[in-house]
């Protein structure tokens, strides 16, 4: 049930490591320090990326793939995933955007409907996946079409112009808070209360028991369907506020807002140390590899590299990062193993 | 990658029942069965609604639109059946096109362009193998991540320009000439005159070789499959590579079709070369599917499309379209169980409350 396999192993026959030595070894601990390090050799090159402005842009773009990341972390730890949330994102922020434009409604509300739209279709996505029991790559992948056609049906060729949306609404997506953008302030508090959820309720423990081993958690009697549809409400309602932050950001959508974005945020997720398994990580864990992600990309252009090498680099580190869990988790089978021999003799 | 579903074990096919009729019975309700009958409706809604569907030039447009999507699609149907995903496939594709237009930008054959475009693609596949089948790393992260890599070394070589650009040669006419003319004597467009032979390797390889029979062994049951002699790792090693090649091939088609390339050719379509696999009746647990499932997939995606584009139906809506299909056919063999499932509640129910 714990959600590093680190844990166990370290506890077998040592005394407890000090809480300063655990954080340290936490994956968390880890990215942020690699944040830390790019962004100060970046800026040793460049000192305009640690200008204010330079930072805030850096939140703010992080800022979406980080909260699509936090609703993915829920799903892909219950042993599922969701491709739908690009989908999603770029159905809710248009029917927003229209809404405006038309029907003229106010600036809050326009969060509560994207939200809504959100939420019908993770419920979808969770009903088919756990009373269907249909594979959830497959659900997902299908709803990635259909959320994405219902979209274009809708948006019909148009576009939602700047003029159309509210400036009240819009300002969540350029306007600071004591030098904080809103943006990062709305998904940073999103990021602490799924942290502390996921680590202090009982339901949210379920979701790492029924990852880790399904079988295991029915006997258990932990109730799984409701729990995974829970997991796929949460991702859709995400993906929602994600779209009505878009909107915010951009000020304009057309058919094409989130497209692809579904493979970004599982690539956000897994550099952060969520297992694509399912069974551990943590959503502060996928946060900070959205972060990461975004910092290398926003490294290039602050050190005049060409922005082409942004792919490629992305993809080395999440190989990299893929492998280095798998090496962890080798290391680790090992000491357990060679901790429970060691009894055995004594 | 079976352990990234939902946990409902991989389905068995029911033991041989007794009786000749339910034998027959259980023949004609293969999935393949299905497939054939939707491509009929298909054929004749496409028929009924638009007056050029039954002409040649449907044919041949139908291939040149998904011909070279459906080569990616064997090797994938391959890779699935041992439980294992290649999402890459479309950034190989664009790789390979890119390292040909760069080639090419700098003088150098054709030939010797479509030969290091197809090297690139062995080593492309040949690390996503390295990194399943060797470290035993999970499918979906390792080929997301070189999905990203790929795409980025198409970047790097290419940027934004297209080749062949101002000052470029252009392609030779006489193989850029696949994207407008049928193989002689046929309508068939080249890159599906290439799937359908391929099909029928593959075909023969997976229902008809020990090789075959060992990728299903692996999907159901890769443990069993190793203790049973079946050289797992490099089975899967092999397909991974095989993906590869086949993914740059199909990406050297895409370039000669359009006479021209640019980086990001082909963004996206590893999904829709999922779709076509998982609606051809491949299970995404492994083990279970087969290729004519396959080419029957191909057929009515691929028929769809050209009806409904020459209905003038939006692709918006046309996308809606292959998201049900694809929902149905994983819902539908479901469907029977659910409903037992749901009247076994109910009974429950129904028994507690007369207690």
């Amino acid at each position: 049930m714990s959600t590093r396999t680190v844990e166990p192993a370290a506890d077998v026959d040592k005394p407890r490591t000090s809480r300063l030595v655990d954080l340290l070894r936490a994956r968390e601990a880890g990215i942020g320090l690699l944040i830390v390090v790019l962004v100060g050799l970046t800026s040793l090159d460049n000192h305009h990326f640690l200008s204010a402005n330079s930072i805030q842009q850096l939140l703010s773009g992080a800022a979406l793939i980080a909260l699509l990341g936090v609703g993915e972390t829920l799903v892909i730890v219950t042993r599922n995933v969701d491709l739908s949330v690009g989908s999603v994102l770029g159905l809710s922020a248009y029917i927003v955007g229209d809404l405006f434009k038309h029907e003229h409604i106010p600036a809050w509300s326009g969060f509560l409907i994207a939200m809504t739209v959100g939420a019908g279709i993770g419920a979808v996505n969770g009903f088919i996946t756990t009373v269907m029991r249909v594979p959830s790559l497959v659900v997902t992948l299908a709803m990635l079409y259909i959320v994405r056609g219902i979209d274009g049906v809708i948006v019909n060729g148009h576009i939602v112009n700047p003029t159309a949306i509210p400036h009240s609404f819009t300002a969540v997506g350029y306007q600071n808070l004591l030098g904080v953008p809103w943006l990062f302030i709305i998904v940073a508090g999103v990021v602490v209360v799924a942290a502390y959820a996921m680590r202090s309720y009982r339901a949210s423990r379920d979701l790492y028991a029924i990852g880790s081993n399904p079988a295991a958690a029915a006997l258990i009697g932990i109730p799984a369907t409701r729990r995974v549809f829970a997991a796929f409400v949460i991702s859709g309602t995400l993906a929602g506020l994600a779209g009505a932050l878009f909107l915010a950001l951009n000020a304009q959508v057309d058919n094409s807002a989130g497209q692809g974005y579904e493979l970004q945020v599982i690539a956000a997720v897994v550099v952060g140390g969520v297992a694509i398994f399912g069974g551990s990580g943590t959503v502060v864990g996928a946060a900070l590899g959205a972060v990461l992600l975004h910092t290398i990309q926003q490294a290039l252009v602050a050190l005049r590299i060409s922005a082409f090498w942004n792919g490629a680099i992305a993809g080395g580190l999440l190989l990299a990062a893929i492998a280095f869990d798998r090496w962890l988790t080798l290391r680790n089978a090992r000491k357990l193993a060679s901790a429970e021999g060691a009894h055995r003799n004594v | 990658m079976s352990d990234v579903m939902t946990p409902t074990p991989p389905k068995v096919d029911a033991p041989a029942a007794d009786s000749g009729a339910r034998r027959l019975w259980s023949g004609v309700a293969r999935w393949e069965t299905g497939l054939l009958v939707v491509l009929f409706g298909v054929l004749i809604f496409g028929a009924a609604e638009s007056s050029v569907f039954l002409t040649s030039s449907t044919l041949f447009f139908m291939g040149i639109n998904i011909g070279y999507i459906a080569i990616m699609a064997l090797p994938m149907t391959f890779v699935v059946m041992t439980g294992e995903i290649d999402l890459s496939v479309a950034s190989m594709l664009g790789l390979s096109g890119a390292v040909v237009g760069d080639l090419w930008h700098h003088g150098w054959g054709i030939w010797p362009a479509f030969g290091v475009a197809l090297l690139v693609g062995l080593a492309g596949g040949a690390l996503n193998g390295l990194l399943v089948a060797r470290f035993g790393l999970p499918s979906i992260a390792v080929t997301i991540g070189t999905l990203t890599l790929f795409r980025g070394l198409a970047e790097i070589l290419l940027g934004s320009v297209t080749v062949p650009g101002i000052g470029d040669r252009l392609f030779p006419v006489s193989l850029t000439n696949i994207g407008v003319l049928p193989v002689g004597g046929t309508e068939l467009s080249w890159s599906l005159l290439i799937f359908l032979i391929l099909a029928m390797v593959f075909g023969v390889v997976l229902h008809a070789t020990p090789l075959g029979r060992s990728m299903v062994a692996i999907g159901l049951q890769p443990e069993a499959a190793e203790f049973a002699g079946i050289r797992v790792t490099r089975i899967k090693f092999g397909l991974f590579v095989l993906s590869g090649l086949l993914s740059a091939f199909a990406g050297i088609l895409l370039t000669l079709q359009n006479s021209s390339v640019s980086y990001n050719a082909g963004v996206g379509l590893e999904l829709n070369v999922v779709a076509i696999a998982l609606f051809g009746g491949v299970s995404i647990f492994g083990g279970r599917g087969t290729i004519l499932g396959v080419v029957l997939s191909v057929a009515i995606i691929g028929s769809l499309q050209m009806a409904l584009t020459q209905m003038q139906v939006q692709p918006e809506k046309q996308n809606i379209i292959t998201g049900i299909l694809l929902l149905l056919s994983v819902v539908i063999p479901n469907g029977g169980e659910v409903i037992g499932r749901l009247r076994a509640r109910v009974r429950r129910g129904r028994s507690r409350s007369a207690a």
